[in-house]
């Protein structure tokens, strides 16, 4: 099981940059979504007009199914600057990879649960640390894609973009750090020192 | 004495490092020290370098200290969580060791443990967050500390020759906003490369110290260009260290190359930081020869 949870209402305003498309992800049963509370915060978002449109699915970590899902959906997308994301880790992360050129923004926080984490496909991860860094990652996981789960950038390991520990990986913040600049936001390596809480995993 | 105190007087500051021996006799790593680093500020003692297990650095330190040197107490973010780590450094500080060099640290996986726990709590950039946090008399948890806190010269690492440059610099400013007070490069054999570098690094107005190894070899440094993170060895300084076979075994082909680096990027650095692995003995005529 996993929870997520919303960032606070603060945070999830301070993300936002002029017009917003949302999409919520219902999919697995294994996911409890704070289905309430994010509706009333739309519903104050699409008030101040700044919303272009809602899309309210299922398993959009699964990359095939987004095509098709997003088709109805494409002026609406197009109209947006940024794309915020109310799913688990997973759901974010391939949102970002699928729109490679918007800012892709993650509006909750996973929390692991002990039992079963359901069917996700593989090529994201999520650690379910609870409290999503996405934001400023440019929706690349830094904790499952830096071997070292480094919050803070990169470590001074990397060569020629790939990991000191694998070199048949490419290193995770050189891919964050790449993205960054492609979507304009590497201002986001300028917010506070991050220090993990490990707190909030209640597994260990 | 804090090295911080002389950039701020202006001096160029020389460092060199020293790694801690697995065993328990300093007794040879400090003599030597003495022998060929006394005409230097202040000497680097490394934490576990490459992930393989040594005599605690800490202890190392105080052996330094005790025999009349400056030791810099660098600690990594490998092997210790954030309770450890900021104990060490209150501990560093009532030993009076209070030159500092904060790093991430290489993966477990790389050493001779590779089984071991990687714990990186903590990273250098929230190592340096907690060094700042200290001395403002709190730890990383807000909570107050008993009497007056400790202070420190608190260094970090930058790499000036790597793929990507403006990563490094977006990095080296994560690190001046948690306190870094002065910073030493990883080894530089392009001074254009790294008076590049330094130009634009000149905007956090933090000391930098060159990074310098002797070059030994064409074997070590052609290991170095397939292996060592932002370290390159151009292939014209290949054909220097290939040309005189005797001349390079000696070390005098390395300590040309290395003294004409120093020379050539001195106007535009702080500081000179120089990893000798091993080749201690030959650090007074670098030295003489860099005409530092
Ligand atoms: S930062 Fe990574 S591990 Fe943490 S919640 Fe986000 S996707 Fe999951
Ligand atoms: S090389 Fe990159 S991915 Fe690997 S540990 Fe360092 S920062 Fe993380």
């Amino acid at each position: 099981m996993l929870i997520t949870e919303l960032k606070n209402k603060e945070t999830i305003l301070s993300l936002i940059t002029g017009k917003v498309f949302i999409i919520n992800c219902h999919g697995c049963k294994e996911i409890r979504f704070p289905e309430h509370e994010a509706e009333a915060l739309q519903k104050e978002l699409q008030e101040s007009g700044n919303v272009t449109g809602i899309l309210t699915t299922d398993y959009i970590c699964n990359p095939d199914y987004l095509k098709q899902r997003f088709a109805k959906h494409e002026a609406e997308i197009e109209a947006a600057d940024m794309i915020l994301v109310f799913s688990c880790g997973v759901g974010v992360q391939t949102v970002a990879a699928y729109f490679e050129n918007k800012r892709v923004c993650a509006a909750c926080d996973t929390y692991a649960l002990p039992g079963y984490q359901g069917v996700t496909p593989l090529e994201h991860d999520c650690d379910q640390c609870g409290e999503c860094y996405l934001n400023i990652t440019g929706g690349i996981c830094p904790l499952t894609a830096c071997s070292k789960s480094l919050v803070n950038g990169q470590c001074g390991g990397a060569k020629n973009g790939m990991c000191e520990v694998d070199p048949n990986m490419e290193c995770g913040w050189e891919r964050i750090y790449q993205r960054l600049k492609k979507v304009g936001r590497l201002d986001a390596l300028k917010c506070p020192v991050q220090v993990r809480n490990y707190a909030t995993d209640p597994d260990k | 004495m804090r090295i911080t105190e002389l950039f701020d007087n202006g001096e160029f500051v020389v460092t060199a490092e020293v790694g801690p021996p697995k065993g328990i006799h300093l007794e040879h790593l400090v003599e030597e020290a003495k022998t060929y680093l006394s005409g230097i500020t202040a000497v680097n003692v490394t934490d576990n370098q490459s992930s393989v297990m040594r005599t605690s650095t800490l202890a190392t330190c105080v052996a330094m200290k005790n025999a009349g040197l400056t030791p810099i107490y660098q600690t990594t973010c490998r092997d210790r969580n954030r309770l450890a780590l900021q104990s060490d450094l209150l501990g560093a500080a009532a030993m009076g060791i209070e030159n500092i060099l904060c790093l991430t640290g290489d993966h477990t996986r790389l050493g001779d443990h590779p089984g071991a726990k990687p714990v990186f709590d903590l990273d250098s950039v929230s190592l340096l967050y907690a060094a700042s946090e200290l001395e403002k008399g709190r730890d990383l948890a807000g909570i107050e500390l008993v009497g007056e806190p400790p202070k420190f010269a608190k260094g970090a690492v930058v790499s000036p020759i790597s793929d990507s440059v403006d990563a490094q610099l977006a990095k080296m400013e994560r690190k001046v906003m948690a306190g870094a007070d002065y910073f030493q490069t990883q080894a530089v054999f392009e001074p254009e490369k790294f008076i590049k570098f330094m130009e634009a690094a000149k905007q956090f107005g933090k000391p930098v110290q060159l990074g310098v190894i002797i070059p030994k070899s064409v074997g070590m440094c052609k290991f170095m260009n397939n292996n060592v993170a932002g370290v390159h060895v151009p292939d014209e300084m290949l054909d220097e260290l290939r040309a005189d076979k005797e001349k390079t075994k000696a070390g005098i082909t390395g300590i040309e190359i290395a003294a004409r680096i120093i020379r050539e990027c001195k106007p535009y650095c702080q500081g000179v930081h120089i990893m000798a692995l091993g080749w201690e003995s030959k650090v007074p005529a670098l030295l003489e020869m860099a005409g530092l």
